[in-house]
């Protein structure tokens, strides 16, 4: 890591109301320029709770989160990291809300200031480069669960991120759309931030690593996902190693 | 559910400029609703079965609506008739029918049938985003313009998140009856649909709020009337007019 951080969580610690323990307990976390970390854990342990820290959708209980450097205080100052991060919510009907595929698409470059025929253009390039043309004039809840996943996606790069944050992008995929979104992934030339259990996915995509669990995060190298891979829960399980 | 099934089509209806649609909707069903004379009425009748014509619309849906519609109107002939005071025309023990009553509930009959006629020709042939920009762009107040376009766009998850339920219900044996347990099982799946309808809103803010969202919905066709959507806004507010002034005349 030879560039300073672009996201960067010092000591950032969180509790939810009705609950007793820290689901975060000074969590220390960055992430550079072009850097592809995944994120992995236990289910409940705060993987969400951290990206929607980093949003700034939660407040922290004590810690910084740091954009390019800046410490954010305001949702004026997250108002900037939100420019340039995006988040991919776990379930796309959250993020799909406009009519039609090509109007939410737009949405994102209308709302940083496009003109309408300029938004226009953004959309369908987005979804053109996605392979998703197809869908374009498609009503938004019609579509598969793949589709709809995929548009996300691309209403998400219409606003030309520099970071992604990913939340369990290959819930509920099958075989050929993670395949393609992984090649989607993969030919993007951004940083990004993946919460998955699914090691083959994170193998594929990745390099870094972090492990959250009880509030605490480690970090790694997703080919420790190759040479323990009969370590990992899903061990007994027959899936593909090594080959990505 | 079925939404939107007239939306999709080719007729000069369907190209019509959404906010002409909207205005000339609105003339022509206040005229008709307020109206009271049998004439004018009829002449609603008659525009609404031409614009319908005109619409090119499968006749079969369309009779299908009206019968839903008149569904309710079959309400009122069973009841004014028989309760309406005014000359008796034909009498069965201590039930009496009234001759006003039975031309009141023609009238209505006529006038509701012309406004659905009319509502459908022209407001059902634009999707519902369309009518919600439509409005927004008259002017309306943007919160109940956002409102008619999120509750098209939800009640179908919603609808979906309710169908889960009752179907994990119904997956456990659940077999409605009248009684106590029911009743109490339909709470939970309604009182669990609210609150799950209330937790995706809360995400969908969000979502929106990280694409930049700043309380205005901007959209992406910016049309302007043409020569065409300005002669049918005048046509129909010619319309209008001539139903208002058949209504004062037969007065």
């Amino acid at each position: 890591m030879t560039n300073a951080p672009l996201i960067l969580l010092q000591d950032i610690s969180h509790r939810y109301a009705d609950a007793e323990n820290l689901i975060l307990n000074k969590v220390h976390i960055s992430l550079s320029e072009h850097q592809r970390v995944g994120l992995i854990g236990p289910n409940g342990c705060g993987k969400t709770t951290l990206f929607h820290l980093i949003m700034g959708l939660l407040k922290p209980l004590s810690g910084t989160v740091r954009y390019k450097g800046k410490v954010l205080a305001g949702d004026k100052d997250f108002g900037e990291l939100r420019e340039e991060v995006g988040l991919l919510f776990q379930d796309a009907d959250d993020q799909l809300f406009s009519p039609t595929v090509l109007e939410d698409v737009a949405f994102g470059p209308l709302n940083k200031g496009a003109a309408p025929a300029e938004a226009r253009d953004i959309a369908q390039q987005t979804l053109k480069d996605l392979g998703l043309s197809h869908l374009e004039r498609r009503i938004t809840h019609h579509l598969s669960g793949g589709e709809k996943k995929l548009v996300a996606l691309a209403t998400i790069l219409a606003m030309h991120p520099r970071v992604l944050l990913l939340d369990e992008p290959t819930n509920n995929l099958d075989q050929q759309t993670q395949s393609r979104l992984i090649g989607i992934i993969n030919g993007l030339d951004l940083a990004f931030m993946i919460i998955s259990h699914d090691y083959d996915f994170l193998v594929a995509t990745c390099e870094d690593l972090y492990l959250l669990d009880k509030g605490h995060v480690t970090s790694g190298h997703t080919s420790h996902l190759h040479t323990h891979h009969h370590a990992h829960p899903h061990g007994a399980h027959p899936h593909k190693h090594g080959d990505a | 559910m079925r939404f939107e099934q007239f939306s999709q089509g080719s007729s000069f209806l369907h190209r019509l400029d959404t906010r002409v649609k909207l205005i000339s909707t609105f003339f022509l069903s206040l005229v008709l609703a307020l109206c009271q004379s049998d004439l004018t009425a009829l002449a609603g009748l008659v525009i609404g079965i031409l614009l319908i014509t005109a619409a090119r619309l499968e006749m079969r849906q369309v009779c299908y609506r009206l019968l839903m519609v008149n569904a309710f109107v079959g309400f009122l002939w069973i009841t004014l008739p028989l309760s309406y005071p005014g000359d008796r025309v034909f009498a069965v023990g201590v039930l009496s029918i009234s001759s006003q009553g039975v031309a009141l509930a023609t009238l209505i009959t006529m006038k509701t049938n012309a406004i659905i006629l009319i509502i459908t020709a022209l407001l059902a042939t634009s999707g519902t985003a369309d009518l919600g920009h439509g409005l927004e762009r008259l002017g309306m107040p943007r919160k109940l313009c956002l409102l008619l376009l999120f509750s098209y766009r939800y009640i179908f998850v919603i609808h979906q998140e309710y169908q889960r339920l009752a179907r994990a219900a119904r997956l456990r044996c659940f077999r409605p009856g009248t009684n106590l347990h029911t009743y109490r099982t339909y709470g939970y799946l309604f009182g669990m649909t609210l609150v799950k309808s209330c937790h995706r809103a809360d995400r969908v803010r969000q979502a929106m709020m990280l694409r930049g969202f700043k309380g205005r919905f901007l959209t992406l066709n910016d049309s302007i009337p043409v020569r065409n959507d300005l002669l049918f806004l005048g046509a129909a507010v010619a319309g209008a007019f001539c139903l208002l002034a058949l209504e004062l005349g037969t007065r």
